[in-house]
């Protein structure tokens, strides 16, 4: 296992009022994504913990383009990854967003 | 063109997902009623498994299984759904403990019934001796709950089956439904196979597997009492109709179940595959029963299945 850490400045505050929301299975090509709003507004943090070993440089190209894309502001995610492909650390991100931004719990 | 989905209501949205292929989350979100699910021990509180680590392996937020209550048809339930994708389902310390918890819960109040979403390999190999205890564990918390008045209903049909310990714990249940890629026996195929070598038990004969271990199959020996079609709403229907007609428990039931079993095995003992079964039992044609659609199945085995009703 390897834990890896980013932590970016961003923008603008996610939208929605719900505190944390969880997406995805931890399986072979496939992660978990727990999102919580638990940060100042231009704040954001990904911490990950990922089966496959030395892909550090892909997994900065991916958190890079996210933060840009969606302006996570103020969320905290944590990944339990079983070895996912960047397009579907990608997706799981996208969609965590997506549901912490629905209104409720 | 496809509806908006704000369109879709609850209910339709749960006749087209797939039970099997769902995750648990999805099950339980379309399973109740719309809104109503409250989680216990939820993924932010990271009750992860304290093995897994030592073996290198990632860990899951919730270990594995949701457990929390919300309503059926607006009457108050208990729920537990395994994860049949992370490690198999597989039963490991607290992943064990969780269930075990919601059983209890469950005895101390005594009126509310507990829908076990079985999706499990069995014991979690990592972490053997935790899990063995957990299964035992839930057993003795499962009989206790029903010696209290409570109905504990088993549903079947994730892509891991009910094998293994959470075979036992099925069998402890007040009543089941299953569909048919939903398993239930406690060694699996493979297990077979090494064990008794490919005579016995071809694992790569998934027709042998599923007709041998399938719902069909099960719904047919009256192991499990009604027959849901692959999808979330059947299965929501047929919890309602389970709890609509699970009866009292006492010693009398106990009795009965060991004579329906006993009776099984007089029957059917020296039977070599499950059409042997079938035909005993009366069915035209069993080597077809695999075949039949959804629909024509549930009419036949509500002519010809036999129940568990007056006993389990």
């Amino acid at each position: 296992m390897e834990d890896l850490r980013f932590e970016h400045s961003v923008s603008a505050r996610a939208g929605g009022s719900r505190t944390s929301a969880i997406v995805g299975v931890v399986a072979s090509g496939n992660l978990e994504v727990l999102v919580e709003r638990v940060l100042p507004d231009t704040e954001c943090a990904i911490d990950i913990k990922t089966a496959a070993i030395g892909f550090g440089e892909v997994w900065t190209a991916v958190i890079g383009d996210f933060v840009e894309r969606h302006s996570p502001g103020g969320l905290r995610f944590s990944i339990n990854d079983g070895g996912a492909r960047p397009d579907t650390v990608s997706l799981r991100l996208a969609q965590a967003v997506r549901l912490i931004a629905e209104n409720g719990q | 063109m496809t509806a908006p989905l704000k369109d879709i209501t609850p209910a339709e949205r749960a006749r087209s997902t797939s039970f099997y292929e769902a995750s648990a989350r999805t099950r339980l979100e379309l399973l109740l009623d719309a809104g109503s699910f409250v989680e216990f021990i939820g993924p932010e509180q990271r009750e992860v498994s304290p093995h897994l680590k030592i073996f290198d392996l990632p860990e899951q937020f919730d270990d594995g299984i949701v457990v929390g209550h919300g309503r059926l048809d607006e009457s108050p339930v208990f729920v537990a759904a395994q994860e049949g994708r992370f490690m198999g389902g597989a039963f490991g310390e607290v992943h064990g403990a969780k269930l075990t918890g919601l059983l209890r819960a469950a005895r101390e109040i005594g009126t509310i019934p507990v829908l076990i979403l079985f999706d499990t390999g069995g014991v979690r190999l990592q972490e053997a001796n935790a899990g063995e205890l957990a299964i035992a564990e839930i057993m003795r918390a499962v009989m206790e709950a029903r010696a209290a008045g409570v109905k504990v209903i088993g549903l079947i049909g994730g892509r891991s089956g009910c094998y293994g310990g959470g075979g036992l714990i099925a069998g402890c249940c007040s009543a089941l439904a299953v569909s048919e890629p939903g398993r239930i026996a406690v060694s699996g195929p493979e297990v077979i196979e090494t064990n008794r070598g490919v005579e016995e038990f071809d694992s790569r004969d998934r027709a042998l597997v599923w007709r041998t271990m399938g719902g069909k199959h099960r719904r047919l020996l009256g192991a499990a009492d009604v027959f849901a079609d692959d999808n979330v709403q059947d299965f929501r229907e047929a919890a309602l109709e389970l709890i609509g007609l699970v009866g009292t428990f006492g010693l009398d039931k106990l009795t009965a179940e060991q004579e329906r079993l006993a009776d099984r095995l007089r029957r059917y003992g020296a039977c070599q595959d499950a059409v042997d079964i079938w035909t005993a039992e009366g069915i035209a044609h069993a080597e077809t029963v695999p075949e039949l659609p959804a629909d024509q199945f549930i009419a036949l085995a509500d002519r010809i299945g036999r129940t568990s009703r007056d006993a389990r």
